[in-house]
């Protein structure tokens, strides 16, 4: 059947940022399928020139409220390999559970408050509140105890104050860790009723697969976050400084941002690439989330990110006790890290929860950044959106406009777009 | 008596600050049954132009923005401007230090001229705003301090006195004495002086507070021997677009 559809999402709504979806097809031919992103240029890498060090995480950190900690440990982890910088034993760990935090923190507000809305069919969390409260007050209560992690370990989750290159100037109590482990043991019950209400929902996401590139932190021994390779599907893993083997970034006019590819026209970051390139290194308990929500590594559907978060919150989750457990045994002491600056340049990548994330910044030997480049996951994800679309409208063509238009919003929203973060993207008009 | 209707909106920023209303988990569910969002595009798909308060978050840094930006006003009996960079701009001004063709150039290389950028200009700039809520990002202690005073037809006040203050109150070490620059001196309390709590000074991210001590700030910096352009860079980080931060580059200044 020849079909003639017209959609034009402005400012799609439960993601980060601002974006449009134009769709056109004449006569069931496919002649313009873009993911728009109007999000204002805030220029961070020319803001940070000149400025101290000691002031870059705190800058760039401040590309996104919901990663901030993401890009605090990218940004940390690029000045400390400038510097030629190590973390105390104490130090990393605490850097590794704040990262379980905002991981889980992430995911859960993503898949609860963005992404459920659509599989229950409300316009938002609000009507949610009404018509399954428990699943609401659930939801809270998981987001509001893993904001609590982060907030004991540096003083807050959205723009983190105690973290800094080479360690922390803050110290958590221990009292304060215990206390977290009493009430994430609690929490354990609200972990697996969510893995029922997605078991339940999973059904409803779109049986979609185009395979495409995975591209991810990999590591033979632990699930990366912030340590490993850069690694892909397509191509060998390479060491960080040399992250621009495998990404490339190109301006293109007739799509408003930077694109960034690898071996094929795209790839896809996220969860999803984690899960695929690195799943025997998860958990049991996460391999037993993904056998009962129907992940299997590696997945070509795009919509099963939302899966892989639910994944990865379980990991988490294991993880993020077995680390406090630790820091119990250890005798906790401040110790602000003594910085001796120098020129040279440094690479800091990080997992956040969108994707793989670079934050590459150049220092002259009083330590004023020089240089900056920031590659966000939302960037690195765009091109594959973009291919997504173009697969999926020809196999829904027939379905009506309004279910096209959820579909297409529902793939956009599985990628947890952050377009605040996308700090390279243009803004121009289109024709 | 029917609920006051609340819209949410997101100009140049990172959007932290409507991730800390999200974040009163524990709040939210009477803040929704006292009031009606009605706007709010990061939470729900349903949008609608009839709405009492508009809180804003974020700087205008595109000619776009400045239209979107007077249409809400037309639209709400109250403005409110959530956070450092719909308040003085925050981060954001320190792109207007450089010339914005190296801006440009050193984002976008020979691409720069596509945009609409313009120097980044706080809300105030171009609307009446009824009330700011400072800070980067906002605390929500102060949100649903003011939410509440709202609701009781209360017109909310903001502290006046410095972070210094708060500091005395926690029993926080000063930050001089850790050799750090710290504008706690002069800087608008009302965060409970919490960067210092956790070991960092402060940068005014809640701009100053409406009658600063400087000769007091001057004596501190002096005993610590703290130059006038460490204070001057030190206040740009959060309060570049107030005259006192005096950009250099005045081709950046429209």
């Amino acid at each position: 059947m020849s079909k003639t559809v017209d959609i034009n999402v402005h400012h799609v709504t439960r993601v980060e940022g601002h974006g449009n979806i134009r769709v056109r097809a004449t006569d069931g031919v496919l002649e313009q399928c873009e993911l728009q992103i109007v999000e204002s240029p805030r220029f961070f890498e020319s803001m940070v020139r000149g400025r101290s060090w000691v002031d870059i995480p705190h800058i760039t950190c401040r590309i996104c409220g919901i990663c901030s900690i993401g890009h605090t440990t990218a940004a940390c982890l690029a000045v400390e390999n400038a510097f030629e910088l190590k973390l105390r034993p104490q130090d990393q760990l605490l850097r590794e559970l704040l990262f379980d935090g905002e991981i889980m923190q992430s995911h859960l507000l993503h898949v609860y408050f963005l992404a459920a809305p659509d599989l229950l069919g409300a316009d938002s969390v609000i009507p949610l509140a009404g018509s399954h409260p428990e699943v609401v007050a659930r939801a809270l209560r998981m987001k509001h105890l893993t904001n609590e992690l982060c907030e004991i370990l540096v003083g807050r989750h959205t723009h983190p104050v105690g973290m800094v290159p080479g360690g922390f100037v803050c110290c958590p109590q221990k009292k304060a860790l215990a206390k977290m482990k009493v009430d994430l043991l609690a929490l354990k019950g609200d972990l697996l009723a969510t893995v029922d209400t997605i078991a339940a929902l999973a059904d409803r996401l779109p049986a979609f697969n185009r395979e495409t590139e995975y591209v991810a932190l990999v590591d033979k021994e632990r699930y990366p976050w912030f340590w490993g390779k850069v690694g892909s599907s397509d191509a060998p893993a390479v060491a960080w400084p040399d992250y621009r083997q495998i990404v490339h970034e190109k301006v293109v006019q007739h799509s408003s941002s930077k694109h960034v590819y690898n071996k094929r026209d795209s790839y896809f970051a996220g969860a999803l690439a984690r899960v695929n390139l690195n799943y025997p290194l998860l958990t049991d308990l996460a391999k037993g989330v993904a056998e009962r929500l129907g992940l299997k590594a590696p997945c070509h559907n795009p919509f099963m990110n939302n899966v892989a978060q639910v994944v990865e919150t379980a990991d988490c989750y294991v993880r993020a006790l077995e680390k406090i457990d630790r820091l119990l045994d250890m005798d906790l002491t401040l110790s602000p890290p003594d910085v001796r600056p120098r020129a040279g340049v440094g690479v800091g990548v990080a997992e956040v929860p969108r994707g793989i994330l670079f934050h590459e910044y150049e220092f002259d030997a009083a330590g004023q950044c020089v240089r900056a480049n920031l590659v966000i996951p939302t960037g690195q994800n765009l091109a594959n959106i973009e291919a997504d679309m173009r697969a999926l409208v020809p196999q829904i063509l027939d379905e009506p406009k309004e279910q096209i238009q959820l579909k297409l919003e529902m793939l956009v929203r599985a990628y947890d777009p952050c377009i605040s973060c996308s700090v390279h993207l243009l803004d121009v008009e289109w024709v | 008596m029917a609920k006051p209707k609340m819209a949410l909106f997101s100009f140049t920023c990172c959007e932290g600050c409507s991730l800390e209303v999200l974040n009163c988990e524990n709040e939210i569910l009477d803040i929704l049954g006292a009031l009606d969002v009605t706007n709010y595009r990061e939470a729900r798909t349903n949008r609608s132009d009839d709405y009492d308060i508009a809180f804003i978050e974020g700087s205008i840094s595109r000619e776009g923005e400045i239209e979107e930006l007077k249409k809400i006003r037309a639209n709400a009996k109250m403005l409110i401007a959530l956070g450092a960079c719909a308040h003085t701009t925050g981060l954001n001004a320190l792109k207007n230090f450089r010339p914005m063709a190296d801006a440009l150039t050193e984002v976008y290389g020979d691409k720069g001229g596509w945009f609409d950028t313009i120097p980044v200009r706080p809300l105030k700039d171009f609307v009446t705003v009824d009330l700011s809520l400072p800070g980067c990002p906002i605390t929500k202690e102060e949100f649903l301090r003011v939410v509440r005073e709202l609701l009781v037809g209360r017109k909310p006040k903001l502290p006046d006195y410095p972070v210094c203050v708060e500091c005395k109150m926690r029993e926080t070490i000063c930050m001089y004495h850790k050799k750090q620059t710290c504008l706690g001196v002069v800087a608008r309390a009302g965060c409970n002086a919490h960067c210092p709590a956790f070991g960092r000074r402060c940068t005014a991210c809640r701009g100053m507070v409406d009658t600063p001590n400087s000769q007091a700030a001057k004596d501190v910096m002096a005993e610590f021997g703290v130059t006038m352009e460490q204070v001057l860079d030190e206040f740009r980080l959060y309060n570049g677009w107030t005259p006192e931060a005096a950009p250099p580059a005045t081709e950046a200044k429209k």
